[in-house]
C-alpha cells in the first residue's frame, strides 16, 4: 500500500499542505472563494463556449497579446501583494518584534516576488505588446506561424501556474530569485521549492523561446512591400532586437537550469564541490542570460517611448538612424558585461576592470536615446495625454536609475554596495521607471486599438501620480540605507534608527498600492463609459505608424490590402499625401482556423511539471507521453486554413465606412 | 496567412526566389561523404590510439567537428552568403560572435578565479 502512494502521488503527503501558516489558509480561502465567484460568473453568463471559441483557442496575434497582459496584470496583482508583505514586515520588525513572517516564509516571499515580477509580469506584458502591435506596425496579417503563437501563450500560463501553485501545495523555493548553488542544491533544499522554482521557469521558457522565433521571423519576412529594414518604426526595432536576445539568450537559461535538475534529480555534479563541480560557473552562466535579460525588457519599453514621445509631439522621432544604431549597440553590448553582476566572486583587477568599462560603455547608447526622446520633445507641440506623463517620469527616473547604475559598474565602489539595498533600489529603479512606467504608456496608448475606446483621464491620472510618488517614496530611503550598508533579504533589524526609512519605503509601497486600485479603478470606469470614449476613427492620437490606420479594434484580418510603404511614419505620410481607403475590389483572405492544441499542450505541461516536481514519476511519464501523442497528432491537422470570403470582407469594410461617415 | 501566403504575392515572390537552394542528389551525396570521413577520422584516433598525447587528439578533434559544422551547413542546410537575402549570414556571424563571447568569457572568467584562490592547504596532513 505505501509502495502503490509513493508511485501515485510521489513525494506529495498531506503534511505538504500548508494547515499549519494561518496567512496562507487565509489566502487560500480568499483565493478559493474568489476563483468560485469568477467561474460562476462564466457559468452564469454562459461564457465558457464564448471564451473558449473566441479567446482561449484563437489564435489570432491580437487576442492573444490581449491575453498575455491581461496573465501579465493577474500575476502583477500576486508579485505585488508579495512585495507590500516585504515592505510590511521590514517596517515593524525591529529590536524584539520578529514582525509577523517567519523567516522561512519571508524568504519564500521575496524569492516569488523577483521570479514573479521578472518571469509571469514583465516578460508576458513585453511579449503581449509586442505580439499585439507589432504585425499591425509592420503591416501583416498575422505572425508568421499562428499555432505556435498560441501554444507559447499557454507554456507561459502552465509556468505562472505552477508557481501559484506552489503557494498552497508544498512551498517555493527559498534562494532568491536565481536559485545560487550551493542553496540551491539537493543537500541544502531537499524540499520541492526549487523544483518549483526550475520547471516552471523551463516551462515558461519554452513558451518565450518560441515566441521569440515566432515575432522574430515575422519582422524579417512578412514586412508589408517597401518598408526596408531602415524604414520600420522604431517600436519594431526595438522587437527585433528583443527577440534576437531572446533566442540567443534563453538557451543559455534553459541550459544551466537543466543542469541544476540534472545535480538534484539524478547526482550529476556540475555545481557541487564536493565532486569537482563549481558553484560559480552557475552564476556565470545564468547571468550570462540574466543580463541581455534586462535588455529583453527595457528595450521594448524603449521602443514604446519612442513612439510615444514622436505621437504626442506631433513631429518625426528626432534622429531615427541613431536610435537603431543605439538599439543594435545596445543588444550586442549587452552580451559583454555579464561580470559586473558578480564583481566579488574573487576574478582579479583585469577582469572585473574589463567588465565595468564595458557597463560604462552600455550608458552611452543609452545616454543617446535620452537625449533623441528630449530632442523630439525640444520645439515640439507636446499633449499631456497619460502615455506622454509616463514617459516623461520615465526620463527623470531613469536617468537617476541609470547613473545609480554606473556607479555600481565601478568595481570598487561596487565592493562596498554589493548585495546591499542600495543595488535593490538600483534595479527597482530602472525596472519600475525604465520597464514598467514603458508598459503603462503603452496599455495607455494602445488600449483604444485593442478595445475600441479609450482610457478614462481622471483615474489614469490618479494612478500616474500615485504610482510616480509611491515609487519615490518606497526606493529612495533604499538607496540611503544601502549606502549605511543594510544588505538585502533582511527580514529582521537591530538597529532602531533605520526604522524611519524603512517605514519611509512601506508608505511608498502604500501609495503604489493605491495606484494599483486606481488603475484597476481606471479600467472598471473606462468600461462602464466605453460609449463615450468611443474611438470611430482608429486613430485617436493622431498616431504617425501603420497600426493606426485599422479600425479600433482591428479586424481579424488587420489590412483588407497590404500597404505599401515609401517613407518611415507610413500612417502619417498616408494622411498628409489624402490617402482614401479603398472601398471596392476586395479578394478573398486566407485565414488560419482556431485550434485548441496550445491550450492542451499547456495543460499537459502542467501536469507533468507538477509531476516532476513531487515526484510522481507514473504521472510524469504518462503526462509526457501525451504531449508527444497530441504533438504529434496535429501535425496530422491538414485543415488548419480557410478563406474568409471577399463578401465578408467587403461586409466588415463597409460597416467601417458607414462608421468613418457617421462621425465626420 | 503565413509568409507563403498565395495572396500576397508582391513581396511572395522574393521568398519564392529565395528558397531556389540548390538541393541536388549530387551536393546530398559530398555532404554525406565528407560527414562519414569526418566523424570516421576522430573514432579511428580515439580507438586506434593514434596520438598519445590526449589533448593534442582534443584539440584535433575539436578542430575536425568545427569542419564538419561547416559541411552540414553548406550542403545539408545549404546555407551562403546570399540565401534569405542574407539574413542567414547574418544570424551566422551574430551567432559565433555571441559563442565566442560566451566561451571565451567563461573560461577567462574562471580561470582567473582559480588563479587568484589562495593556495590550497594539503588537508590530508592535517589532524
Amino acid at each position: 500500500m505505501p509502495d502503490l502512494t509513493k508511485l501515485l502521488f510521489g513525494r506529495l503527503t498531506l503534511e505538504s499542505l500548508p494547515f499549519h501558516e494561518p496567512i496562507l489558509v487565509g489566502t487560500f480561502a480568499v483565493v478559493a472563494l474568489g476563483g468560485i465567484a469568477l467561474l460562476g460568473v462564466i457559468t452564469y453568463y454562459r461564457l465558457w463556449g464564448y471564451l473558449w471559441r473566441e479567446w482561449f483557442t484563437s489564435i489570432d496575434h491580437k487576442k492573444i497579446g490581449i491575453m498575455y497582459m491581461i496573465l501579465g496584470f493577474v500575476m502583477l496583482l500576486r508579485g505585488f501583494s508579495d512585495a507590500i508583505m516585504m515592505r510590511a514586515q521590514q517596517a515593524i520588525a525591529f529590536g524584539d518584534n520578529m514582525g509577523y513572517l517567519p523567516p522561512e516564509h519571508y524568504d519564500q516571499i521575496f524569492t516569488a516576488h523577483g521570479v514573479i515580477m521578472i518571469f509571469f509580469v514583465a516578460m508576458p506584458m513585453v511579449t503581449g505588446l509586442m505580439n499585439f502591435v507589432m504585425p499591425l506596425q509592420i503591416g501583416a496579417r498575422d505572425v508568421a506561424f499562428p499555432f505556435l503563437n498560441n501554444f507559447s501563450f499557454w507554456m507561459t500560463v502552465a509556468g505562472a501556474l505552477l508557481v501559484m501553485a506552489s503557494l498552497f501545495i508544498g512551498e517555493f523555493a527559498r534562494t532568491g530569485w536565481l536559485a545560487y548553488p550551493p542553496l540551491s542544491d539537493i543537500v541544502s533544499s531537499p524540499d520541492a521549492g526549487v523544483d518549483y522554482y526550475i520547471w516552471a521557469l523551463q516551462i515558461a521558457g519554452v513558451g518565450t523561446l518560441l515566441s521569440g522565433i515566432n515575432l522574430l521571423v515575422t519582422i524579417v519576412k512578412m514586412r508589408a512591400p517597401g518598408m526596408t529594414i531602415m524604414k520600420m518604426p522604431v517600436f519594431t526595432w526595438t522587437a527585433l532586437c528583443t527577440n534576437v536576445l531572446i533566442v540567443a539568450a534563453f538557451p543559455v537559461l534553459t541550459a544551466v537550469l537543466a543542469m541544476l535538475a540534472l545535480d538534484r534529480y539524478v547526482g550529476t555534479n556540475f555545481f557541487t564541490t564536493a565532486s569537482g563541480g563549481n558553484a560559480m560557473m552557475y552564476i556565470n552562466f545564468i547571468w550570462i542570460w540574466g543580463h541581455p535579460e534586462v535588455y529583453i525588457l527595457v528595450l521594448p519599453a524603449f521602443g514604446i517611448y519612442s513612439e510615444v514621445t514622436a505621437t504626442f509631439c506631433r513631429k518625426p522621432l528626432f534622429g531615427y538612424a541613431s536610435m537603431v544604431y543605439a538599439t543594435v549597440v545596445i543588444t550586442v553590448l549587452s552580451y559583454l558585461v555579464w561580470l559586473h553582476h558578480f564583481f566579488t566572486m574573487g576574478s582579479g583587477a583585469s577582469v572585473n576592470s574589463f567588465f565595468g568599462i564595458t557597463t560604462m560603455i552600455i550608458s552611452i547608447p543609452t545616454g543617446a536615446k535620452i537625449f533623441n526622446w528630449l530632442f523630439t520633445m525640444y520645439r515640439g507641440r507636446v499633449e499631456f495625454e497619460i502615455p506622454m506623463m509616463w514617459t516623461v517620469a520615465f526620463m527623470v527616473t531613469f536617468v537617476i536609475g541609470g547613473m545609480t547604475g554606473v556607479l555600481l559598474a565601478v568595481p570598487p565602489a561596487d565592493f562596498s554596495l554589493h548585495n546591499s539595498l542600495f543595488l535593490v533600489a538600483h534595479f527597482h529603479n530602472v525596472i519600475i521607471g525604465g520597464v514598467l512606467f514603458g508598459l503603462f504608456a503603452g496599455i495607455n496608448y494602445w488600449f483604444p486599438k485593442a478595445f475600441g475606446f479609450r482610457l478614462d483621464r481622471f483615474w489614469g491620472k490618479c494612478s500616474f501620480w500615485l504610482w510616480v510618488i509611491g515609487f519615490y517614496f518606497a526606493f529612495m530611503p533604499l538607496y540611503v540605507m544601502g549606502l549605511m550598508g543594510v544588505t538585502r533579504r533582511l527580514n529582521h533589524f537591530d538597529d532602531p534608527s533605520l526604522r524611519i526609512w524603512t517605514l519611509l519605503a512601506a508608505f511608498g509601497a502604500f501609495l503604489i498600492l493605491l495606484g494599483i486600485a486606481c488603475t484597476i479603478m481606471q479600467f472598471y470606469v473606462s468600461f462602464r463609459r466605453r460609449v463615450e470614449l468611443r474611438d470611430v476613427t482608429g486613430d485617436p492620437w493622431h498616431g504617425r505608424t501603420l497600426e493606426w490606420s485599422t479600425s479600433s479594434p482591428p479586424p481579424p484580418y488587420n489590412f483588407a490590402f497590404t500597404p505599401r510603404i515609401h517613407d518611415h511614419d507610413a500612417w502619417w505620410m498616408m494622411k498628409k499625401y489624402r490617402y482614401e481607403r479603398p472601398l471596392d475590389g476586395f479578394l478573398p483572405i486566407h485565414m488560419p482556423h482556431n485550434t485548441g492544441t496550445g491550450f492542451v499542450l499547456g495543460a499537459l505541461s502542467f501536469v507533468f511539471g507538477f509531476a516532476m516536481i513531487w515526484y510522481m514519476w507514473l504521472l510524469a511519464a504518462l503526462s509526457f507521453l501525451a504531449i508527444l501523442v497530441v504533438g504529434i497528432t496535429h501535425t496530422f491537422n491538414y485543415e488548419r486554413e480557410y478563406y474568409l470570403s471577399a463578401d465578408e470582407v467587403r461586409r466588415v469594410e463597409q460597416s467601417r465606412t458607414e462608421l468613418l461617415a457617421s462621425h465626420v | 496567412m503565413s509568409a507563403h501566403d498565395e495572396l500576397q504575392h508582391a513581396h511572395d515572390d522574393h521568398d519564392h526566389d529565395d528558397l531556389g537552394i540548390h538541393a541536388t542528389f549530387k551536393g546530398y551525396m559530398t555532404g554525406f561523404v565528407l560527414a562519414v570521413i569526418l566523424t570516421i577520422i576522430p573514432f579511428w584516433l580515439v580507438m586506434g590510439h593514434v596520438i598519445k598525447d590526449s589533448s593534442t587528439a582534443a584539440v584535433i578533434i575539436l578542430g575536425l567537428a568545427a569542419v564538419q559544422i561547416v559541411v552540414h551547413m553548406i550542403y545539408f542546410l545549404h546555407m551562403n552568403s546570399k540565401s534569405e537575402g542574407g539574413w542567414n549570414m547574418l544570424a551566422l556571424v551574430f551567432t559565433i560572435v555571441l559563442v565566442v563571447i560566451t566561451l571565451s568569457g567563461s573560461i577567462w572568467i574562471m580561470y582567473h578565479l582559480n588563479h587568484n584562490m589562495m593556495p590550497l592547504m594539503d588537508t590530508s596532513n592535517l589532524p
